[in-house]
């Protein structure tokens, strides 16, 4: 069963450039959509750093884009994120990362958070059309 | 959106790095300056105080670790100083607890490094 939107409208779609500074905005657009539905505020604390750790990653290793694109949908039941890039990303980048032990950098440590803090998390590497990370994160009350 | 940075000596050779904001991305290479310079100073014992800190995500994490890292190679230590609940769970789910002591005071961090 296909599943509709929360209502008309509740899909938001955001295009940052690919640079540091407009991280927030994202997590702030996030933030706003997911307050639409009946998260808790560490649920909502969550998932701004899920999409600011997708939008990193971005920025850090997809070669060659411009910009990030953000597709929030609101469902009754959860809140799916897209994060999408034009560039070009190595597949060890996306590899699952068990519990953290001596990292020697940030290397491993924000996909191993997405992994963490939502539900589910599914990446589609297309060497001719970028990243595409697909989040969900459910409604528990 | 910004990260500030009060960098202060405390007892000792020890100081503490206050930081207050959002630490990203975006932010997070100020911290590092702050914490290379006082390491390139030859200071080894700190503490980074992240209680008016609202937010940090991985990269913010790396600076930490690197920072951790460098003054272990001479013998130093960091301590952190965080009450926020969320950042304590960023500590907790990624392991980090186990490798950086973390307190809920300053005076408590402190002691940690004597």
């Amino acid at each position: 069963m296909v599943q509709q939107p929360l209502q008309t409208g509740g899909v938001v779609e955001l295009r940052i450039p690919n640079k540091a500074e407009w991280v927030a905005v994202a997590r702030l657009a996030v933030a706003a959509v997911a307050n639409r539905l009946p998260f808790s505020m560490e649920e909502i604390e969550d998932m701004k750093l899920a999409i600011a750790e997708a939008c990193t990653n971005a920025i850090q290793h997809a070669v060659g884009a411009s910009s990030i694109e953000i597709v929030c949908e609101a469902f009754p039941d959860e809140l799916r994120l897209t994060v999408r890039d034009h560039g070009n990303m190595s597949a060890s980048e996306l590899l699952p990362q068990s519990q953290v032990d001596f990292p020697e950098s940030r290397a491993g440590l924000g996909v191993f958070l997405i992994r963490s803090l939502m539900d589910e998390v599914k990446y589609t590497l297309d060497p001719n059309h970028g990243t595409n990370l697909v989040m969900v994160k459910k409604v528990t009350r | 959106m910004d990260i500030k940075v009060l960098v202060r000596q405390s007892e000792g050779d020890a100081y503490v790095v206050e930081l207050a904001g959002e630490i990203d991305v975006y932010t997070s290479p100020k911290v590092k300056d702050a914490i290379t310079e006082l390491i390139d100073q030859g200071h080894y014992n700190l503490v980074i105080n992240l209680e008016k800190v609202r937010y940090i995500d991985s990269t913010g994490l790396g600076v930490l670790i690197g920072g951790l890292k460098r003054v272990r190679e001479h013998g130093g230590s960091v301590s952190l100083v965080c009450t926020n609940p969320q950042i304590k769970k960023i500590f907790d789910i990624t392991g980090l607890v186990k490798i950086f002591g973390i307190f809920d005071t300053e005076p408590n961090a402190m002691k940690a490094l004597a």
